[in-house]
C-alpha cells in the first residue's frame, strides 16, 4: 500500500438499534476504482455516510489524504442513491447539476453564468445537455442518475463516493457512467461504488471490497474476486448463482 | 384607510409570509411541523406575558421564537431517540400547548389571552388596537408586526435561496458540501415560529395552518419552477385573505374562518384545472391516449 488516501480503522455505526459495522479497517491507494460488495443489510450505504460523517460512528477513525473529513471535504464528492431525494422538487437537470458549486459559490452569492457554463459542460459530459432545460420529474431514472453524476463531476473532487449508481439505469446509462468513471480513474481520481451486480464487477472495477458488517476481503479484483470469497461474504446460498453468472460472462466474452 | 381595508392588508400580510413559507415547509415535507409549532408558539407567549406582564410584539416574538425552537430541537431529539417523527412531532406540541393552556388558567387569571383567541384570532378587532408610527401614522399593531414579520422572511429566503434549495432538495448533498444543514433547519424553524406568531392576532393557531400548507400545496400543482411557485403561492394567500373576507362578510360569519375556507377552495381548483397534475387534464390524456 504505497499512497493509501482513504485510511479507515476500527470504524464502527448502528442503524436504528443494531450494530450494522464493526471492526471496518481498510486502506485505499489513490487512482483506484473499488466495488463495494456485499448482500442487503451489509452496511454498504451505512459505510459510506458514516466515512462522510452524515451517519454516526460508533467509535474508530476515518482519515481522508491523512486529514479528517471536515478538513478534506473539499476534495471529496458524493453520490447519493438516486432514491434518496424527492424528484418531483421543482426545479431542471441544469439547477441540481448547479448545486454541486454551491459549496464553491460561498454564501450570499448567487450562481453566475460561469458555474452555469461549468454545469452545462458537465451535462454534456454524460450525453445530457438536450435534457438540461428538462424538469427533472420528466426525466427517466437513467437520466437522472446521469444528472447526478454530472453534478458529482462538476465539484471536481479527488474522491468520489458513489451510492448504487448503476441500480435500475438502462444500458446506455450503464455504459455512460462505466465510460466516465474510468476516465476519472485514468486522471487519478479515485473512486468507491457501492455496485449490486457481481457479473460486472471484474470488467469494470479493479479493486474489490467485500462487505457484510464488516470487512470480508478486500483487494485488487483480479486476486481476490473469487467464488469462495462470494460465498464467504453472501453466505453459502448464492455460490452455485455466482458460477453460473459468471460462466454466462465469459461465453459472451 | 378603512376598516375593510387594514382587515385586508392585515390578512394579506399573513398570506404573503405564510405563503413563502408554506413553500419550503411542504417541499421539506414538513407540513404539519407548522401544525406543531403553530401551538406549542402558545406556551412561548404565555411566558413571554408573564415574564414582562404585557402583551407586546416584539417580547411575543422573542417568546414565540422560543417555543419554536424548543418545539424543533425536542422532535429532531426524540427522532434520534428512535421515536417515530409524527408521533414526537404529536408528544411535543400537544405537551407544550398544555403547559400553555394550564398557565393561562392558573396565572393569568383575566389577562387579556384567552384560548378561544390564541386559536381563531381575532381579525375584527385588529384596526381597534393602533399604534402611532413616524412618517406613517396610526397603523394597527398586528399589521405593522406582520409588515416587519414579512421582511425579515423575504431577507432570510433572498439571502439564502440557494442554501433553502439545497438543504430542501438534497440534505446530504449540501452536508457533504460542508453546508450546515442542522442550523439551517433551525433557523427555518424559527422562522416559521415569527410568521406563525404574527399571523396569530390576525388568524389563530388553526388557521396560521392552513395559510401555511395550502396556498403552497396549491401552487405546487401549478408549476415546476421554485421562483414561480413561491410568487404563485403568496398569490393564492392573498387570494384567500380578500376572498376570505368577502365571503365572510357575504354570510356574515368568522373571517379567519372563511379566510381558511377559502385557501380550500383555492387547492380544490388547482387539484381539478392545474395543466399537469390536475385531474381534469389527467383525464383528458386518458381520453387522447384511449
Amino acid at each position: 500500500m504505497a499512497n493509501p488516501i482513504i485510511n479507515v480503522e476500527n470504524l464502527a455505526a448502528s442503524y436504528r438499534k443494531n450494530t450494522v459495522l464493526h471492526d471496518v479497517d481498510f486502506k485505499v491507494n489513490a487512482g483506484s476504482l473499488t466495488a463495494i460488495v456485499g448482500p442487503n443489510g451489509a452496511g454498504k450505504s451505512t459505510l459510506i455516510k458514516t466515512m462522510l460523517d452524515l451517519h454516526p460512528a460508533l467509535a474508530g477513525s476515518v482519515k481522508f489524504f491523512g486529514l479528517p473529513f471536515t478538513k478534506a471535504k473539499k476534495r471529496i464528492g458524493y453520490v447519493p442513491q438516486r432514491g434518496s431525494v424527492d424528484w418531483e422538487f421543482p426545479t431542471d437537470a441544469l439547477d441540481v447539476v448547479t448545486m454541486g458549486l454551491y459549496g464553491q459559490i460561498g454564501w450570499l452569492k448567487r450562481p453566475s453564468a460561469i458555474h452555469k457554463k461549468k454545469a452545462y459542460e458537465a451535462l454534456e459530459k454524460m450525453g445530457m445537455e438536450e435534457y438540461a432545460s428538462r424538469q427533472i420529474s420528466q426525466l427517466s431514472g437513467g437520466q437522472q442518475q446521469r444528472v447526478f453524476l454530472a453534478r458529482a463531476l462538476v465539484q471536481n473532487a479527488d474522491l468520489y463516493f458513489m451510492d448504487e449508481p448503476l441500480a435500475g439505469v438502462d444500458a446506455a446509462t450503464e455504459r455512460a457512467i462505466m465510460t466516465i468513471l474510468q476516465e476519472l480513474k485514468s486522471i487519478g481520481k479515485t473512486v468507491m461504488v457501492v455496485h449490486h451486480d457481481l457479473q460486472t464487477v471484474t470488467d469494470y472495477f479493479d479493486h474489490v471490497l467485500f462487505l457484510n458488517r464488516t470487512i470480508v476481503e478486500h483487494g485488487e479484483t483480479g486476486e481476490i474476486f473469487t467464488n469462495k470469497n462470494i460465498a464467504r461474504t453472501y453466505g453459502g446460498s448464492i455460490r452455485q448463482m455466482g458460477d453460473e453468472h459468471r460462466h454466462v460472462v465469459h461465453t459472451f466474452e | 384607510m378603512t376598516y375593510a381595508a387594514w382587515i385586508i392588508l392585515t390578512a394579506s400580510l399573513v398570506g404573503v409570509s405564510c405563503g413563502l413559507m408554506g413553500v419550503f415547509l411542504i417541499l421539506r415535507k414538513q407540513a404539519m411541523m407548522s401544525d406543531a409549532i403553530s401551538h406549542s408558539v402558545l406556551l412561548g407567549i404565555v411566558i413571554a406575558y408573564i415574564i414582562t406582564s404585557e402583551v407586546s410584539g416584539f417580547y411575543m416574538l422573542v417568546g414565540g421564537v422560543f417555543a419554536g425552537l424548543l418545539t424543533a430541537f425536542l422532535v429532531q431529539g426524540l427522532g434520534s431517540l428512535n421515536v417515530q417523527q409524527d408521533a414526537s412531532m404529536g408528544i411535543v406540541f400537544t405537551t407544550l400547548f398544555a403547559v400553555g393552556v394550564i398557565l393561562i388558567s392558573t396565572s393569568l387569571g383575566n389577562a387579556h389571552l384567552d384560548i378561544q383567541h390564541a386559536l381563531m384570532g381575532e381579525i375584527t378587532f385588529i384596526p381597534f388596537h393602533a399604534i402611532s408610527l413616524p412618517f406613517i401614522g396610526e397603523v394597527p399593531e398586528a399589521t405593522a408586526l406582520l409588515a416587519i414579520v414579512l421582511v425579515i422572511v423575504l431577507f432570510f429566503i433572498t439571502i439564502f435561496y440557494k442554501e433553502w434549495k439545497i438543504t430542501t432538495f438534497d440534505p446530504a448533498l449540501a452536508a457533504s458540501l460542508g453546508l450546515p444543514v442542522l442550523v439551517l433547519h433551525y433557523l427555518f424553524m424559527s422562522l416559521i415560529s415569527v410568521t406563525t406568531i404574527a399571523s396569530f392576532d390576525a388568524v389563530g393557531a388553526i388557521m396560521v395552518v392552513a395559510m401555511l400548507i395550502t396556498p403552497a400545496a396549491s401552487a405546487y400543482l401549478w408549476t415546476e419552477r421554485l421562483t414561480i411557485m413561491l410568487l404563485l403561492s403568496s398569490v393564492f394567500g392573498v387570494l384567500a385573505a380578500i376572498a376570505g373576507y368577502y365571503i365572510a362578510v357575504w354570510i356574515d360569519t368568522s373571517i379567519s374562518g372563511s379566510m381558511a375556507f377559502a385557501t380550500g377552495i383555492i387547492f380544490l381548483i388547482s387539484f381539478i384545472f392545474s395543466p399537469s397534475h390536475g385531474i381534469l387534464a389527467k383525464y383528458m390524456r386518458k381520453v387522447k391516449t384511449a
